[in-house]
């Protein structure tokens, strides 16, 4: 053991040296005037020829080293490769932005993804790591005894891990359109490529080693901005401790803003359009004509004063972009009134928990919090991705370790999300707000050419009002190092960064996925026999087939992406959560219980989400399915359903048959009682 | 396969210590932040008591308490002379 770890530790240090050189190196070039461009070239093409080396040099045609890293991945290296495989690129690009525009709310992402390794560390990955096989359904199927367990689970694998790889992979295709300026379809497919280098020759074996360096970029990029960015504010480097006094800034400035008359105004307006547009959607479809109408008379005017002709084709533009259909107009016109009546609403105090007027308001935004937090946790501990991590120490002593190491290095990250947000609000509150127009900082209108910050003057005065801003939640952190004023490369460390993120993730769901295929469904439900040569090939092919699938989805860019990503907990939470606890804590749950409890809770859980989420779902041919949702509770939390009666299924059923025969009750002594299983 | 007492006293052990810890851990998830309202009037490095543990309080704490299960396990593991495969270094 610990002369294996002294090797490592050196070629890590000088791998993060010569990282470091690599961005000295570049931030000198850029002073001589290297072009932007080539900086974001340099550190796409440097990172992933970077994992593309360690994938080559990790290859392996051994089984055990193909699906679980040969099981003897030290606990530290174990936890860094956790936190690349767990931190996506919601977690590096969105959560920021989360807690910038929600404030308390967004905390529930923070609690909900730390919070669910306490589930992970004190119920399950001890007896999975004891249990020691290659997949999560391997230990369904073991506990349970019989191929619908495992089947079940393999479903329930695939269907969760594939709406977050596509997730990770549309999170590429942004990043090197954004900093590399390829087409976005041209990104996916280099993120394509970045990934299967990664994963396909070496698979668990070469994404370990991936993860552990792509953790050091991604941790380092998340810190340096920020970090920055306080010892400029504050004159301490250290966010994490000074954000709660700019945070107190931020209050004060809050006071004076929300209360300010220009803002006042500026929301009244906001809610008068909201208010012009549920008034078109109620009168349609004769709104649409009269829209048509009114644009046609304006154009003909135009034309007859002979105005300039570009007012005309604006004008003609916007005819042409007219919905076509009256239930495109409705689905256009909601959406623009939602936008409208968000702008026009009145803004929360950023540390207020539950924020908004009357009790009901306030108690709706509590079970939804709390409901968001149990979903997130629940789904963090079942996630299979993230479980088969703790295959791969060499010891379940190790493996309680790496959870411990998994969460501290998780947290380096988490504890520092809040202060971008305060940092960020700050900026905007104390030098963006009420600023002319005319005189814009850089920033804002750099991110505003590609659409992620814009500015309305609806009440013309020409100063920016807050209810005038509205911000792609992302940009709060890729704008935090112009916002500091600092050099182009820092930015490009940061997309770095971001796609150490997002490329880790994507390896480890891929490979997820693939093994849940090829070992589960392939070689123990179909071919038994299959040789270890012929599995490794089913599993490179199917590793394959899938991530081209995800990239093709992921290049046709799905609207509801976001919303998909925290479906993936509520998924993956109702269908393996209790089938898992159970089978280790309670030694009465049968097969038919366990089976029928997944199903139970993945199906409710599906409803719910349908429901309350989508009123039709066209290219099936349903509509008016949509539901006032239970309690208040939004779909993001579906999972609190399906998580109850999936417990509430596998017990009752399990009660109503026989109790498990004896070799079960043997399998779960093995997993509880260390020695018993070690001849 | 026959129990042994000490095998059962070993897995009441461990379940008291994992009950120990998951209230720990329920508390601050969820009463605490139940009463996030009612925690805005002390305040903790700047910040509202309320959204204080929920940025910084709670992840801490569940960090603790990981350490703590690993350490306190793995003493029991020695105690009860379970041989894991691992020398420990």
């Amino acid at each position: 053991m610990a002369d294996y770890k002294v090797p490592l530790r050196r070629y890590y240090a000088s791998y993060t040296a010569g990282f470091f050189a690599f961005v000295v190196l570049l931030a000198v070039l850029e002073r001589y005037g290297m072009p932007p461009r080539w900086i974001g070239y340099s550190f796409l093409l440097l990172t992933i020829f970077l994992y593309a080396t360690i994938g080559v040099l990790a290859r392996t045609t051994s089984v055990a080293e193909y699906y679980v890293a040969g099981r003897r991945v030290p606990a530290v290296y174990n936890g860094m490769a956790t936190g690349a495989d767990w931190m996506s690129s919601a977690s590096f690009m969105g959560l920021a932005g989360t807690l910038y525009l929600s404030g308390y709310q967004g905390l529930a992402y923070v609690m909900g993804w730390t919070g669910g390794y306490v589930l992970v560390a004190l119920l399950l990955a001890p007896y999975l790591r004891r249990f020691g096989q290659y997949t999560i359904p391997d230990f369904l199927a073991a506990r349970y005894g019989g191929n619908l367990a495992r089947l079940v689970g393999v479903f329930a694998t695939v269907l969760a891990s594939f709406v977050y790889v596509v997730a990770q992979i549309y999170g590429v295709g942004l990043i090197t359109s954004r900093f590399v300026g390829l087409q976005f379809e041209i990104g996916v497919f280099v993120g394509l490529a970045g990934i299967l280098v990664c994963s396909f020759l070496g698979g668990m074996r070469a994404v370990t080693w991936t993860q552990v360096a792509q953790y050091a970029i991604l941790i380092v990029a998340y810190l340096v901005p920020v970090t920055i960015l306080s010892y400029q504010v504050t004159g301490v480097p250290i966010p994490q401790l000074t954000y709660g006094q700019v945070l107190q800034q931020v209050q004060a400035l809050e006071e004076t803003i929300f209360e300010d008359s220009a803002e006042r105004e500026a929301r009244r307006l906001f809610r008068e359009r909201a208010d012009a547009y549920y008034e078109r959607i109620l009168t349609l479809p004769e709104s649409l004509d009269e829209a048509r109408r009114s644009l046609t008379m304006r154009i003909d005017e135009l034309k007859s004063d002979n105005a300039q002709m570009r007012e005309v084709v604006a004008l003609e533009r916007q005819r042409r972009e007219l919905p076509k259909t009256s239930e495109d107009a409705r689905n256009y016109w909601e959406s623009q009134m939602r936008k409208a009546a968000q702008r026009g609403a009145a803004p929360e105090h950023h540390t207020t928990p539950y924020p908004g007027n009357g009790e009901a308001v306030n108690e709706t935004a509590r079970v939804n919090f709390l409901t968001l937090v149990f979903c997130l946790m629940i789904g963090t501990a079942a996630l299979p991705h993230v479980l088969t991590r703790y295959y791969t120490t060499p010891s379940v002593r190790e493996t309680r370790r790496s959870v411990f190491w998994s969460l501290l290095f998780i947290l380096a990250l988490y504890l520092t999300a809040p202060a971008y947000a305060a940092f960020v609000k700050f900026e905007i509150y104390s030098s963006l707000v009420g600023s002319s127009l005319a005189q814009l900082p850089l920033w804002v209108s750099s991110w505003g050419k590609i659409g992620m910050v814009s500015i309305e003057d609806i009440n013309g005065d020409g100063l920016v009002q807050l209810a005038e801003l509205a911000l792609n939640p992302d940009v709060i952190l890729l704008a935090t190092p112009e916002i500091a004023g600092l050099p182009y490369v820092i930015s490009g460390l940061v997309a770095a960064g971001a796609l150490a993120a997002a490329l880790s993730t994507a390896d480890g769901l891929l490979l997820t996925i693939a093994s849940a295929l090829s070992h589960d469904l392939y070689y123990k439900i179909f071919r038994p026999k299959a040789t270890t040569q012929w599995r490794l090939v089913v599993s490179k092919s199917l590793l394959l087939v899938v991530a081209v699938l995800a990239a093709s989805v992921a290049s046709q860019k799905p609207a509801t992406i976001l919303f998909m990503v925290a479906w993936a907990f509520s998924l993956a939470g109702s269908a393996f959560f209790p089938a898992l606890i159970l089978g280790v804590f309670w030694k009465r749950a049968t097969h038919a219980g366990a089976v029928s409890g997944m199903l139970v809770g993945l199906l409710l859980t599906i409803y719910y989400m349908v429901r309350v989420h989508f009123d039709s779902i066209p290219w099936l041919g349903i509509q008016g399915i949509g539901m006032e949702p239970w309690l208040g509770i939004q779909s993001t939390s579906a999972g609190v359903w399906g998580i109850a009666a999936g417990f509430l299924t596998i017990i009752v059923v399990s009660l109503l048959g026989k109790p498990p025969i004896q070799e079960t009750q043997d399998f779960i002594e093995s997993v509880r009682y260390p020695e018993f299983d070690r001849w | 396969m026959k129990l042994e007492r000490k095998h059962r006293d070993y897995w009441r052990r461990n379940l008291r210590l994992t009950a120990v810890l998951l209230t720990v851990w329920f508390l601050v998830s969820f009463v605490v932040s139940y009463f996030a309202r009612d925690l805005a009037a002390f305040s903790f490095l700047g910040l509202p008591l309320g959204f204080y543990m929920g940025a910084q309080g709670a992840p801490v704490i569940y960090l603790l308490i990981i350490w703590w299960y690993a350490r306190q396990m793995n003493q029991l593991d020695r105690e009860y002379g379970v041989d894991d495969g691992e020398s420990d270094d």
